[in-house]
């Protein structure tokens, strides 16, 4: 404090950099491979300043450049024709796409994978994975509306299991709740694959008009660049680098330090107060700080204008000030946000951010320059050209390899393993399956999140889809989705992950919605094991080419490798989230049936499609074969009849037939109002040429069952002829009997069914 | 008439409320945590949500908030407050009502349609009611478990000042199964459950008829409404 101001402090100046361009530096430790060492080097024509090692090293990591995945994921922006673009307000490459939805609004959605640090520490590592998504969704300029979170963890009765699902249910709805957002769905899956890899992927959804769309641009020399929100302090540190891109040790979670602590209460503030910020013009450009912390958001902005910044870092706000200025660089403590402000608004900034009593500084501005230049006190510890950090980082072309396994994998099928001798076996793998973990109820972890808060819930789980209003005048809405079948990606990843963006067109579909965009998060083992990358390489060309026959685009997303321990990949589980749009929510569709009498009827055919299912996994302990079929112009058929029939008022339940089959569907939609049904599966049987085995529990693709009231009978079935949808009475709704009668197979009492299906979880945690 | 909605650094279901009362035939009146001025209202909301994050005790600091200070003391003189969830805590906290809420029983936030019997319908909040209606609301708190002394859950009980009681679930451990209270003069109510989530068909609890069309929550804007003409 007492110091000369002019004295040197000792960090790592640029002149140091040139005087001592020999020095030691821990590159490798901060997770960089010599060539890009080397490569940084060669940009600045000297060795880097500890700073800037610091900033390349974490926007270099796998999580920031995405240098194992860039060279696939550019076939998302490929593979598009003008017509699936034209509600496409901003695509890939901002913090979040943007869809125009009509009546002036646009809504804008991701999903964003935290799995690594929900592994070491789950309550903070789902809170923050939850805030850090809502930020990307609010930099654009949207009032974030809902999330969704999917979840996989490992073996439910693994005592480690309880100890992860706890802290991840606990964090979402510790952070979700406390922030005012309604959860509306998402996915929980069971599976030791994921025992020392679960998987939490956070989503979220806002929604603007199209003015107030925000980018993350400095343009304009002279702005201020300010920094608002939560202090800095020493969490999260090197998070990106040190812990989402390396492979867990078979020693268990050891890393704890860099795990970032949430503050849902800091986050709410800073949402409202940006939102004021926003509506007031006082904003130029804004991004959030997640991963890379201010490394990133500065070297972004600056890179997204094409111009450079002048920074004074000793003007950030810290929580703890011994840190240093490289821990400053690279701390990723949550809840902050940088904004480009021009001058003549910095009034107006300051006083809507003292409204809300949120802390700000101003850090520096931009200069018309192709640097950034970063000072600590007098000296200066970066200078680089921001694109450099931001956008130019390596690029991989990893080895590829056809797994060793596969063939023997896909030989190794179903046909073997023992199938339901007679009726009364059928009906108690049907119980067994209802109450395995997978297909159990799953209110123990959706009754710990808010779905209700902001009033605009039109539809949330246990539906197949989320739908939100968006407009209380006119009823717009959209309806959300997500799906990844791991054991099916496993088995074929090109088609297991054109099956998960079919699933969740369906879903969608279902609702009532018409789908319209894309989102993924591609959740995948080591990219450094060709074998993984053949898996990578397989579903993104999947995904790409089934997004193009669809018509729909992807708008964002995100990846994570390294989802392994020790030598043991996750299954590949690409996560899609497909988004529709509702003309009027007040038309939507829930799963299951209320009124009594209403025909039921089954869409799509049955074929005997029993690998890498939920009978043969949970009944069997089996996965080996060939995923089920996907055929997208059935999809697509299926989904425009829904709409169409939505439209016109006449369906009153509908439900997509997926994991468990048709048996299980059933179940769910007779299970969501307690109204039961009678069945019957022989006709079924007889047209498909099934056994009843295959007609329960297969997984036949492009199925949905539906009721619909006898009074619009004729015109449903005329619909179905009219596109081709293959189309069965298989029931009846009955709501005086208490039960799901499959004639000839079992009468399940609903009371039955229920006892077997809701203790599960509760039973479990 | 003009209903007055506070809105504290962390409130979450201002606007629901807001919209609540204008689906009712009233006039929403937005008003700031940090402004003494509650602008004339005929009635005050204390709406739901985590208020400075509920990091001390839920509702322990909003009590202490300008506008609070305000609505004590014109409560004292008859204005209707209705505090819902975290406005029930602050009602509590400021000792406009007895008791007090405590984390649920079993430890986790639950967000379910519950079932509730109306026991008093002479308040300015629940006049519109049948005494003993039963009627479903959504509930969705962490910290929502009623505790009280011996005395005063007597007193509640003798005066009829319990309002509202959870039905065939207790859902977080509260006393007598108290989900909601008045004063003694009966303008002041607080609950725990959420009547502004249940006001719009389409928005809110399942019912047999049909899905989220539940509307009792309505009821709760409308009494106030009918009690402000009448007053």
């Amino acid at each position: 404090m007492f110091k000369n101001k002019n004295q040197p402090s000792g960090v790592d100046t640029v002149e140091n950099a040139k005087s001592e361009p020999d020095k030691d530096q821990p590159w490798k430790e901060l997770g960089l491979k010599q060539d890009e060492y080397e490569s940084i080097k060669e940009i600045l024509n000297r060795r880097p300043t500890s700073s800037e090692l610091a900033m390349y090293s974490v926007m270099w990591s796998e999580h920031c450049s995405y240098k194992s995945s860039k060279i696939y994921l550019r076939q998302f922006g490929e593979k598009v024709t003008p017509d699936m673009k034209k509600h496409l307000m901003v695509g890939m490459g901002e913090n979040a796409g943007v869809v125009d939805i009509g009546e002036g609004l646009a809504v804008t959605f991701k999903v964003e994978s935290h799995n690594h640090p929900s592994y070491i520490e789950p309550f903070q590592g789902a809170a923050t994975g939850v805030g850090g998504i809502v930020r990307d969704i609010l930099s654009m300029g949207a009032r974030p509306v809902a999330v969704m979170d999917q979840l996989r963890f490992g073996a439910p009765q693994d005592p480690d299991t309880a100890r992860v699902v706890h802290g991840v249910v606990d964090g979402i709805s510790f952070y979700g709740n406390c922030l005012g957002l309604p959860n509306i769905g998402g996915e929980t899956v069971f599976d030791k694959v994921y025992q020392g890899n679960p998987l939490v992927n956070a989503l979220s959804i806002g929604a603007l008009k199209h003015e107030d769309l925000q980018l993350a641009k400095a343009t304009n020399p002279g702005d201020l660049v300010i920094l608002f929100g939560a202090r800095t302090g020493a969490d999260g540190i090197g998070g990106v680098s040190v812990l989402a891109s390396e492979t867990f040790g078979d020693e268990g979670p050891t890393k704890r330090p860099a795990v970032q602590v949430g503050d849902p209460f800091a986050e709410k503030v800073l949402i409202e107060c940006c939102l004021e910020l926003f509506h007031a013009g006082v904003v130029a450009g804004i991004q959030d700080l997640g991963g890379a912390g201010i490394s990133c958001a500065t070297s972004e902005l600056a890179s997204n204008g094409g111009k450079g910044m002048k920074i004074q870092l000793k003007n950030v706000l810290l929580r703890d000030e011994s840190l240093t200025p490289e821990e400053i660089l690279m701390s990723e403590s949550q809840e902050r946000m940088c904004a480009v402000v021009p001058k003549k608004k910095l009034k107006d900034f300051e006083k809507i951010v003292n409204k809300w009593e949120v802390e700000y500084s101003v850090l520096g501005e931009v200069v018309d320059e192709d640097r950034l230049y970063i000072d600590w006190g007098h000296e200066e510890i970066v200078n680089v050209p921001p694109r450099t950090v931001a956008h130019d980082g390596p690029v991989y072309d990893r080895p590829v390899e056809y797994p060793k396994y596969q063939d023997a994998l896909n030989a190794d099928s179903s046909s073997k393993l023992k199938r339901a001798e007679n009726e009364t076996e059928a009906a108690a793998q049907l119980m067994e399956l209802i109450s395995s973990p997978n297909h159990a109820d799953k209110s123990w972890i959706t009754n710990q999140y808010d779905k209700y808060v902001m009033g605009n819930t039109a539809l949330a789980m246990p539906d197949d889809g989320g739908m939100i209003r968006i407009s209380e005048e006119t009823g717009l809405g959209v309806a959300l989705a997500t799906d990844a079948n791991g054991k099916y990606c496993y088995l074929d990843p090109y088609v297991g992950a054109r099956q998960a963006l079919a699933e969740s067109y369906r879903n969608v579909a279902v609702t009532g919605a018409a789908p319209r965009a894309v989102t993924n998060c591609l959740n995948f083992g080591s990219p450094e094991n060709p074998e993984v990358m053949w898996q990578f390489k397989q579903a993104t060309a999947g995904l790409a080419d089934a997004c193009q026959e669809l018509g729909i685009p992807v708008t964002g997303g995100n990846v994570s490798f390294y989802n392994q321990t020790g030598e043991t990949a996750i299954y590949p589980t690409p996560v899609v989230g497909v988004l529709g749009v509702i003309d009027d929510v007040a038309r939507r569709v829930p799963s299951g049936w209320q009124d009594d009498g209403n025909n039921i009827y089954l869409l799509g055919t049955t074929y005997d499609e029993l690998d890498g299912s939920a009978w043969a996994k949970d009944l069997h302990n089996h996965l080996g074969g060939r995923p089920p079929n996907v055929d997208l112009q059935k999809e697509k058929e299926l989904a425009s009849l829904l709409y169409g029939a939505t439209q016109q008022g006449i369906i009153e339940a509908a439900h997509d037939v997926s994991e468990g089959g048709l048996g299980i569907a059933i179940l769910e939609a007779s299970l969501r109002f307690n109204v039961g049904a009678r069945i019957w599966l022989t006709e079924l049987m007889e047209r498909d040429g099934v056994d009843l085995t295959a007609a329960l529990f297969s997984e036949s693709q492009s199925r949905v069952i539906v009721s619909v009231g006898r009074e619009d009978d004729v015109k449903f079935q005329a619909l179905c002829e009219a596109r081709d949808v293959p189309v069965l009475r298989i029931g009846v709704t009955d709501k005086e009997n208490q039960a799901v009668d499959i004639q000839g197979v079992a009468k399940l009492e609903l009371e039955a069914i229920r006892g077997a299906w809701a203790g599960v979880l509760p039973g479990l945690y | 008439m003009r209903i007055g909605v506070i809105t504290y650094p962390g409130t979450l279901d201002d606007r629901d409320a807001q919209r609540a009362i204008r689906l009712a035939g009233g006039t929403p009146v937005p008003l700031w945590h940090a402004d003494d001025d509650l602008k004339k209202v005929d009635a005050v909301v204390l709406p739901g949500g985590f208020s400075y994050g509920d990091y001390l005790r839920c509702g322990a600091i909003a009590a202490k908030a300008p506008a609070t200070k305000e609505v004590i003391k014109k409560a004292q003189q008859g204005l209707p407050v209705l505090g819902i969830c975290n406005g029930f805590q602050v009602l509590v906290e400021s000792h406009l009502l007895p008791g007090g809420l405590i984390r649920n029983e079993h430890q986790h936030f639950i967000c379910r349609d519950q079932k509730l019997r109306v026991e008093n319908n002479q308040t300015a909040w629940t006049n519109l009611f049948e005494k003993d209606e039963e009627i479903i609301i959504p509930l969705k708190n962490g910290e929502g478990g009623y505790i009280a002394t011996d005395d005063t859950i007597k007193m509640l009980e003798e005066e009829n000042r319990v309002v509202f009681r959870y039905l065939e679930l207790n859902p977080n451990g509260s006393m007598n199964d108290i989900a909601g209270l008045t004063n003694e003069r009966g303008n002041v109510v607080g609950l725990m459950p959420h009547p502004e989530h249940a006001v719009e068909p389409g928005f809110g609890p399942d019912t047999a008829v049909a899905t989220r069309s539940g509307i009792d929550g309505l009821k709760f804007f409308q009494s106030a409404l009918k009690a402000l003409v009448n007053s």
